[in-house]
């Protein structure tokens, strides 16, 4: 695993030699990932083995020291998460990354607003804030997501796993190749994750790649196509539910057992 | 997809929902209900103290509230006003300008020498000094922006610099109001508006709230500004171009101590190097008297047009009620750290 194969280039999106340093702190030592279209493929590790930084050094939150990223077999480089979104990324990072004071209409928008039709729009720059509220409540019922009802709300004032739904329902609706979401369950209830798993399923049959990462086996053995498994940096090996058990998993996970032997 | 609703009886359709939220509307206790109030209106609280304040003034003294003073009163605010809107927009992305009033006179310093002594026309005076406050707001906005300098210790650099800039430039020296073209004292003239009299200053002053008003509540770039104030990480991953809007926020406030510049001319009559000395804290004062918070992403220009009133209306007010200066002083400090508890009290909605 340790030496840079070939890109993948029927892969969306593909990643070979990815290496992110903290000063003295190895993010990421060389990591390899390929993600086919239609694909859901699940990272996991222990805490502090490199998956949030893996999923930003993919998405335009961090630079990568070294290593090259392709999409649909073409170079990219992302210099901020504004590139990789434009490319067709969409991120659930694993702090949200909503602005709490702004509603659940303004959040979906952020960064994408819609302008009014006419002279409104062109010359005064004026926003579409009703148009993009009921565009956003739209999405969020079609996306299956019934925990946030009124998008006129501030973020602020919602519970953790609402703003974890608010994050997930913005990735999704606007997801154009490819959806990274990064712990997406981790607060939320039972009911509320499986929501999110059936919406991870309606993102692959709409032909998207989704990288999933999570801490619950359950969840991963339910969704995943392949299962990506990051240890101290670097990647320990992909291993895929039919190949390999959840018990397995975690072993190779903690060091255990190692595919290499 | 239909929406899955299935055993949570908080999501049984939408009516459910609302009553939930009615319900637990009701079992807040009042106490909390004003937290909540304050928190969605920051300009709530600004807007009560100023009626308060300006009915027990008119109780001490009913002069206060005749055509006459209520338009001294808003004239001698305009100046304060009118920086305070540069201020308040870098104060919602979680900075401080120290450097406001020293930029304005820079700016002002500029325009009157050149459209005296160098003879330029009223209007290419008032673009050249425009174009120097500008300089002033990008100057600090790259210190802040580039150099990731803490926006206090950057405008407390730039506001000795642009004053020894200006008293170098100038010798110290004040240029009289007759020396200059028309256009610069242009912002002195008075209409009558009823029995009110209003200069153009004090328009100009009102256009500037509404049309930055306009920008941060209607347009993306406000939306921006409150994102990047909030919390700059997440404005950043949300995919906001943070280090940009942080400029831009630098470059408006400068052209906003332009005008102000050019309103300080006509209000004082004559453009001196050691007017406005405490602006920076003045324009400061209005901002926290109205509800914008320190910390970022809250507040807005209603409430400081409400806080830049309530500071002159205590002026006005103590002075025709016969109480000494100082008290004026202690007033103005206590409500601002009334105003700044008041803060850190809403702030706790969110937890
Ligand atoms: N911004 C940062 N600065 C310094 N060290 C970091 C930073 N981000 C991550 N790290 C370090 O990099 C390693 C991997 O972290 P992370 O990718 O967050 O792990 P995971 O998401 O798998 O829990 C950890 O040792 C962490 O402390
Ligand atoms: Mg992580």
């Amino acid at each position: 695993m340790s030496e840079s194969s070939e890109h993948d280039d029927t892969a969306v999106l593909s990643a070979r030699g990815l290496v992110k340093t903290f000063g003295r702190v190895i993010g990421l030592d060389g990591v390899d990932l390929d993600l086919q279209r239609g694909e859901v493929l699940a990272v996991i590790g222990d805490n502090g083995a490199g998956k949030s930084t893996l999923i930003k050094t993919l998405t335009g939150a961090l630079v990568p020291d070294a290593g090259e990223i392709r999409m649909d077999g073409h170079p990219v480089s992302f210099k901020r998460p504004q590139d990789a979104r434009e490319a067709g990324i969409e991120t659930v990072y694993q702090t949200l990354a909503v602005a709490p004071a702004l509603d659940i209409a303004s959040n979906l928008y952020l960064a994408r607003e819609e302008r009014r039709p006419g002279p409104l729009g062109s010359v005064l720059r004026m926003l579409d804030k009703k148009g993009m509220r009921e565009r956003a409540q739209k999405s969020v019922s079609d996306l299956g997501i019934s925990t946030v009802q009124n998008m006129a709300v501030a973020v602020e004032s919602l519970s953790g796993g609402q703003r974890q739904a608010v994050a997930v329902a913005r990735a999704a609706a606007f997801g154009g190749k490819v959806v990274v979401l990064d712990e997406p369950t981790a607060a939320l209830g039972v009911k509320e994750s499986a929501q999110v798993l059936r919406l991870v399923e309606s993102l692959r049959e709409r032909g998207l790649g989704v990288i999933l990462i999570s801490h619950n086996m359950p969840h991963v053995w339910q969704v995943a196509d392949r299962i990506h498994v990051q240890r101290l940096g670097r990647c320990a090996g992909v291993i895929s539910p039919e190949s390999h058990s959840m018990t397995d998993g975690v072993a190779i996970m903690t060091g255990a057992l190692s595919l290499d032997a | 997809m239909t929406v899955t609703t299935e055993g949570s009886p908080a999501t049984n359709g939408a009516p459910a929902g609302r009553a939930a939220t009615e319900l637990a509307e009701r079992r807040r206790r009042p106490l909390q209900r004003v937290q909540h109030l304050l928190h969605a209106h920051p300009a709530v609280s600004p807007a009560i103290i100023l009626v308060i304040t300006c009915v027990v003034f008119t109780m001490l003294n009913p002069r206060f509230s005749e055509p006459g003073t209520v338009s001294l009163m808003v004239q001698q605010t305009a100046v304060v006003a009118a920086l305070a809107v540069g201020q308040t927009l870098i104060i919602l992305t979680a900075g401080i300008d120290l450097s406001v009033g020293a930029a304005a006179i820079l700016a002002m310093m500029v325009m009157a020498s050149y459209g005296s002594e160098h003879g330029l026309p009223g209007g290419a005076a008032l673009l050249l000094g425009l174009v120097v406050a500008i300089v002033a707001g990008a100057l600090n906005g790259a210190l802040v922006t580039r150099l990731k300098l803490p926006p206090f210790i950057v405008t407390l650099g730039t506001l000795s610099v642009f004053t020894a800039i200006t008293l170098i430039y100038t010798g110290g020296q004040s240029i009289q109001q007759i020396a200059m073209p028309d256009l610069l004292s242009w912002t002195g003239d008075t209409h009558a508006i009823g029995d009110f009299r209003v200069t153009n200053g004090v328009l100009l002053c009102v256009l500037l709230y509404l049309v930055v008003g306009f920008a941060l509540s209607q347009t993306a770039w406000g939306r921006h500004v409150y994102a990047v104030g909030d919390d700059p990480e997440a404005a950043r991953l949300a995919g906001i171009r943070t280090t940009r809007v942080l400029f831009s926020v630098y470059v408006v406030a400068g052209v906003v101590y332009g005008i102000a510049a050019w309103i300080l001319i006509g209000r004082a009559g004559a453009a001196s190097p050691n007017a406005i000395g405490d602006a920076n804290l003045e324009s400061i004062t209005a901002v926290v008297i109205g509800g914008t918070s320190l910390f970022g992403g809250r507040g807005g220009v209603v409430g400081t047009l409400l806080g830049a009133l309530i500071v002159q209306a205590f002026a006005l007010g103590l002075s025709l009620a016969g109480v000494d200066d100082q008290y004026r002083l202690l007033a103005v400090g206590i409500l601002v750290v009334a105003a700044v508890s008041v803060d850190q009290w809403i702030r706790k909605v969110r937890a």
